[in-house]
């Protein structure tokens, strides 16, 4: 089994005190694999991402990012960690443009800057085509790619990525998870929320599933894929061991 | 008509510098900052004294720049001013608009933010009195444009504006081709995610309140060139100020340029049909006509 990249323990957070959108929720990301989370609206999956990525405070528990603890540090200090996070929605600076989008994101990469770039915009041949347009002109899958672009810039270890295919086209939606598939063979791991379950379980090396913000079951993403209670829970809304 | 639109153009050219920092301000930190106007006088009264320390300390730095009622000693001061007045707004974020950030609504932001115009306006006239005061009081000559209609322009009147737009060109560069300017931009339109591309949003806003005060202090000692310097130049200066931030879009630096300018264009503009008593009305009326047509102004856009 690969080694443990990110592991969250007990992790209680929310947007306001005293008011936990997640509640004492445990899971673990590997090296080199896609980890799926899905449940239904209002589970707290997106939560979950945020408090990782540093954007909702966790209350208690613990967030470690190869065994060192990450709990409570600011995004931007998290990508110097070797996490990168990209939103659903608004995950481009529409004002900028393409290069500016990826400057802005590279200029932490140093010396290394020039050479990065030029190899974002060889895996992203229809950014480099588009490098001085602005971002806000870009289609829904393009601007997906710009954000995966921007987020690989830092040459992440862990990618966070919240529903990537929402609002894409079926075909674009599934470019964008099948380059999130390919990336993993490049030795990144993706944390992944998805809507769009179905193409995603295919795609995931294991799956979690919150429900009401607390975990609910999670396992290899083809054996709960195959799983007829998992349809339930996540079609029905109903919790395991629920009358 | 000829002559108001220059000097609506002049008008324009301080009150875009003024702008450009209130936009930011209130797109980045989210509040409308009412004593923004007060950082103007602030950088006027501080030129004003170090013009007069310099001045003092070496006479021959009150020679005069060839026609300019600017001498040397006033331009030294005005660099000591943009620094003092962007240090002097960093230091009121923190001691007052940071703590109340972290603990208050957005609208104990406004009463606080007037409460600091209050203080600003109220602590500069009883250091300096009510009385008005002037960078130069020898009587600027205007250089005669045309007779037949009379244009009048005054050789400062063209330094203010031409400063200006360098300045503006200054900020355009770096906001146009810096990773910095680039950060400054993607913290305007969406600040999570400038800091999930690893932007330190403590550090931009920082910035953003250096860069706007210096503008601020700029603005000031320009207005103070072509008007008298009183404690309440502050409150004379933020409708027209906000008028321009509203009217080019909030989180616009580009928006509050040409907001300053339209500004003043229309302010001046307005005397040719209205008493003078009823200019300080027009931005008021362009505000609600942006408002109501543009509810995002010219360049600006709903926040992420």
């Amino acid at each position: 089994m690969p080694e443990a990249i990110l592991t969250a323990t007990e992790v209680t957070a929310g947007y306001v005190p005293d008011l936990p959108i997640l509640r004492q929720v445990s899971m673990t990301a590997r090296a080199g694999q896609i980890t799926l989370i899905i449940g239904p609206n209002g589970a707290g999956k997106s939560t979950l991402i945020k408090a990782i990525a540093g954007l909702v405070s966790v209350t208690s528990g613990a967030i470690a990012l190869g065994g060192a603890d990450i709990t409570g540090l600011r995004p931007d200090r998290l990508t110097t960690r070797g996490i990168a996070y990209v939103p659903q929605t608004d995950n481009v600076f529409r004002s900028l443009t393409i290069r500016q989008n990826l400057d802005l994101a590279l200029r932490r990469a140093g010396a290394d800057g020039p050479a990065r770039l030029a190899a974002l915009l060889a895996q992203f041949p229809a950014l480099a085509d588009k490098q001085r347009d602005k971002a806000g002109t870009l289609s829904g899958g393009q601007r997906q790619f710009l954000a995966i672009a921007m987020a690989l810039a830092t040459a992440p270890r862990l990618v966070l990525m919240d529903e990537p295919s929402a609002g894409l086209s079926p075909k674009a939606a599934q470019d964008v998870l099948e380059h999130a598939r390919a990336l993993t063979a490049g030795g990144v791991s993706i944390l992944l929320v998805e809507q769009n379950v179905n193409q995603a379980m295919r795609l995931a090396d294991h799956c979690y599933i919150l429900a009401e913000g607390r975990n609910q079951l999670d396992g290899p993403a083809q054996d709960l894929l195959d799983d007829p209670v998992v349809g339930e829970i996540y079609l029905g809304g109903r919790r395991v061991g629920a009358a | 008509m000829i002559q108001n639109m220059i000097d609506g153009v002049l008008t324009g050219s301080y009150l875009s510098l003024g702008a450009i920092g209130l936009t930011l301000v209130m797109h980045i930190l989210r509040f409308a900052n009412f004593s923004h106007a007060e950082l103007l006088s602030l950088g006027a009264y501080a030129a004003l004294v170090f013009d007069a320390l310099f001045a003092h300390l070496a006479p021959l730095l009150a020679t005069k720049l060839g026609p300019l009622s600017l001498t040397w000693s006033l331009s030294a001061a005005i660099l000591i001013s943009m620094v003092l007045t962007g240090v002097s707004a960093v230091i009121i974020d923190r001691l007052v608009f940071k703590r109340v950030r972290e603990k208050g609504q957005e609208l104990s932001m406004v009463f606080a933010s007037f409460g600091m115009a209050l203080i600003i306006r109220n602590v500069i006239g009883l250091i300096f009195g009510l009385s008005p005061q002037l960078y130069s009081k020898d009587i600027a000559f205007a250089t005669v444009l045309s007779r037949d209609p009379l244009i009048l322009v005054k050789p400062d009147q063209v330094f203010v504006l031409v400063a200006a737009l360098l300045l503006m060109l200054l900020l355009h560069l770096v906001l146009s081709r810096t990773t910095f300017g680039y950060s400054l931009r993607a913290v305007a339109e969406n600040p999570t995610l400038a800091q999930v591309n690893g932007v330190n949003l403590q550090r931009t806003v920082l910035a953003v309140w250096l860069i706007g005060g210096g503008l601020a202090a700029v603005a000031g000692v320009f207005y103070g060139l072509s008007h008298q310097i009183i404690p309440v130049m502050g409150r004379d200066l933020v409708l027209p100020i906000f008028a321009a931030t509203i009217v080019g879009g909030i989180g616009s630096v580009y928006g509050a340029v040409l907001g300053g300018f339209i500004v003043g264009l229309a302010t001046n503009l307005s005397l040719v049909l209205l008493p003078s008593g009823y200019t300080p009305s027009v931005p008021f009326l362009l505000i609600l006509a942006v408002l109501i047509v543009r509810p995002h102004g010219l360049f600006g856009e709903a926040r992420a």
